[in-house]
């Protein structure tokens, strides 16, 4: 009869195994939302998304973004987020550099520098991130002075416990076409040096590149200025009272927070680049001086392009890590997402399931698109087995 | 085979817990057959609750909940101090993991009607107020334009600044910590011109500040703050004693009643003393959940509400606090409970 047939045919059984399974787990997991609806509603607890609407009455002193006391808790958590990303960006970037750096230093056969690396990594890695944080927080404070006795550097630049102060680039209308030249210039600048490498590749032959690079960048933006005239206003910043105001500022909140994690996720990234450079095989180092090729371009080279493969995949688990680190940020006084949502906004409007869902959602997002791209590129590198 | 057997008791497991209805027995309930009350508190405010060196705690809001707890069990030490932060507290107490919140946590509109909390009296008239640095030569709020202030994240002080500083026209910049140590910290070490906290929470910061006599408290206190312990809404029965043994603390005092004469009160010709400490059973039912001599049982176990405010905050403790609008109607202060009638 066909329905045993249909019965014994193991895809069949596998899709409708499956089928089952998703069921058993969409139900469970409407069951869990449904539950706590009904508990939160008996309980008298609002619930529901309405209150992102509705002014948030705090203010926030590091945004991104404009923000004031009447914007809702929908923009306050924009801000948060624009934070989160603007500390974990610049913080994946630093740590990696250093992390390189250090890896590459702990490598060294110069016995002091690899020594030093050692010890720093030791140190970095063994002392609980936290701590880390509130000490630059504390070093970084005690020795600036107050705003009236700021350092002061040219009457432009001004250094104090309230943050470094800079001056603004305030662009006036006809700045366009200076910044259009500036872009062209860049632009061209790439693409040349992009062309040298190809050019050599084929003929062989070494292009000049850094003084033209340089020219393409910095002349067409000057010519048209010089024709055009100035064109740039800077907002300085000036004591009033308390604090200076206006002008870039750069608090000492995120320097900590940036400081702390940059040193924290460089220490594990300094392993993870020596464990993926004694990774590649020692013939290819000795290949390369059989070659006549000296130290640098070895590593550069032979080395660092292969050892890639064993270095990106727990890369991704640093870089994750550090995202998820920032959010310390509350330590410090740092207005990052956790602090602004799921810390001034769960408290002032009671509703803690809806935040930190929404809190948790948006960290997924962001590690997963983290986690994306570096497996692309994992994938681009990785050694294609015949 | 072995899958569909693990989705049958999948499937079945599913089915108990939805049929599954909670536990509905009442806290009080709850707490006598737990045998001790379980108070959220915040044990880094020293004179609120704070435990002292030897790990005992003491406190204003310790000292209420051992009024409950001798209420209930006779005993003041039949209470779990429950340490809780300002994000944890409300939720601490909404999934039933404190019976009472007593954590200086203020009354408003918005924690009363919209989480699920009832607030069963006021422990403390306070007001926000702020602290500065004397070298700063500021003498009032308003001349407070432009200055840092360091406050606690996610506490109604972030926004009655916000709501002031706005209403006069005034910018600041917010400096916003998870602790209430670490943003005092911080404030002493110069990099906020402001402190700002409830204005017995300020008093009792000073005294840890690394030289107290270079602050000053700005005489303006503005906004209203009235501290006082929350319980879970729904639970009539729980609402009430926790309602009535802060009630029957300051009845004591207005009467006379305190830990030490209240044995000579049994005594008393008096009607109200005689209702309040359970020798006249004229208005007391058993639906009130305790035994008629509960109110005696507080009293005489922690005392009333002065004893308890000059063991914890009086004028001769660290914080050194006088009474002001936490004294007796009859004489001049707030404190108006209703009889015991």
């Amino acid at each position: 009869m066909p329905l045993s047939r249909y019965l014994r045919d193991r895809k069949i059984r596998g899709y409708a195994v499956q089928a089952v399974v998703l069921a058993v787990i969409l139900l469970g997991g409407t069951w869990l939302v449904l539950n706590a609806a009904e508990n939160l509603r008996r309980a008298g607890i609002a619930s529901g998304f309405a209150f992102l609407d509705k002014p948030a009455g705090f203010e926030i002193s590091f945004k991104l973004i404009d923000f004031s006391a009447r914007s809702t808790y929908a923009r306050a958590f924009f801000v948060g987020l624009t934070n989160t990303l603007l500390v974990a960006s610049l913080g994946i970037v630093f740590a990696t550099i250093l992390g390189f750096i250090v890896g590459v230093a702990r490598l060294s056969r110069n016995w002091l520098l690899s020594r030093l690396a050692a010890t720093y990594i030791g140190t970095i890695r063994n002392i609980p991130l936290m701590l880390q944080l509130m000490f630059w927080y504390i070093a970084m404070l005690t020795p600036l002075p107050m705003p009236r006795n700021a350092i002061n550097l040219g009457d432009a630049v001004f250094l104090s416990n309230r943050g470094l102060f800079m001056p603004r680039p305030d662009p006036a209308a006809d700045f366009w076409p200076v910044a259009v030249a500036f872009v062209l210039g860049l632009a061209a600048a790439i693409v040349y040096g992009l062309w040298t490498q190809t050019n050599w590749r084929r003929t062989g032959k070494r292009l000049p590149v850094l003084w033209p690079v340089l020219g393409l960048i910095v002349l067409p933006a000057l010519v048209v200025r010089i024709i055009g005239g100035p064109v740039l206003d800077f907002e300085m910043p000036r004591l009033a009272g308390f604090n200076f105001a206006g002008g870039l500022r750069i608090p000492p909140e995120f320097l900590a927070l940036w400081l702390a994690l940059t040193l924290y996720s460089a220490g594990f990234i300094a392993e993870t680049v020596r464990a993926g450079i004694k990774a590649v095989a020692h013939g290819q180092v000795e290949a390369a001086r059989a070659l006549g090729l000296p130290s640098g371009p070895t590593m550069r080279r032979i080395v660092i392009p292969q050892a890639m493969r064993v270095i990106v995949p727990p890369m991704t688990s640093q870089y994750l890590n550090l995202l998820k680190n920032s959010s310390l940020a509350v330590i410090v006084g740092f207005p990052d997402l956790v602090a602004v949502f799921a810390g001034s906004t769960l408290n002032q409007t009671g509703q803690s399931i809806e935040t930190l869902a929404i809190t948790m959602a948006v960290f997924l997002i962001i590690s997963l698109t983290i986690s994306g791209l570096m497996n692309w590129y994992n994938r681009r590198v990785a050694l294609v087995e015949r | 085979m072995r899958f569909t057997t693990a989705i049958a008791l999948a499937l079945t497991a599913l089915a108990g817990a939805a049929l599954a209805t909670p536990a509905s027995a009442g806290i009080l309930d709850n707490v006598k057959q737990r045998g001790q009350l379980l108070c959220g508190v915040s044990g880094k405010v020293p004179g609120f609750s704070a435990p002292d060196a030897k790990g005992v705690w003491s406190g204003l809001d310790v000292d209420y909940c051992r009024a409950v707890a001798a209420a209930i069990f006779n005993d003041p030490e039949k209470v779990k101090f429950v340490p809780v932060t300002t994000t944890e507290r409300f939720t601490a107490l909404q999934s039933g993991e404190i019976d009472v919140l007593a954590r200086n946590t203020t009354w408003t509109f918005s924690r009363d009607a919209n989480i699920g909390l009832d607030f069963v009296g006021i422990m403390f008239h306070d007001g926000q107020g702020f602290m500065v640095n004397k070298k700063l030569g500021v003498n009032s709020v308003k001349g407070l334009n432009g200055a840092s202030i360091c406050i606690q994240n996610g506490t109604t002080t972030e926004q009655v600044v916000s709501d002031y500083f706005a209403a006069n026209g005034m910018k600041y910049e917010p400096v916003a910590f998870e602790s209430a140590d670490e943003a005092a910290k911080i404030y002493d070490s110069g990099r906020c011109d402001v402190y700002t906290t409830d204005a017995s929470g300020l008093a009792a910061r000073r005294t840890t500040l690394s030289n107290p006599k270079d602050h000053v408290i700005l005489p303006e206190i503005i906004s209203k703050e009235p501290l006082g312990p929350a319980v879970r809404q729904g639970d009539q029965q729980w609402s009430h004693i926790t309602r009535w043994v802060l009630f029957a603390m300051i009845n004591a005092e207005e009467l006379g009643v305190n830990s030490k004469n209240v044995d000579q009160m049994k005594t008393s010709k008096n009607p109200d003393i005689r209702r309040l400490i359970g020798e006249d059973d004229s208005v007391y039912s058993d639906k009130f959940g305790l035994t008629k001599d509960w109110a005696y049982r507080t009293i005489k176990l922690v005392g009333n509400y002065g004893e308890v405010f000059d063991r914890n905050v009086g004028p001769e403790t660290g914080l050194g606090l006088q009474r002001g609008p936490n004294q007796l109607w009859i004489k001049g202060g707030l404190l108006f409970a209703p009889p015991l009638r």
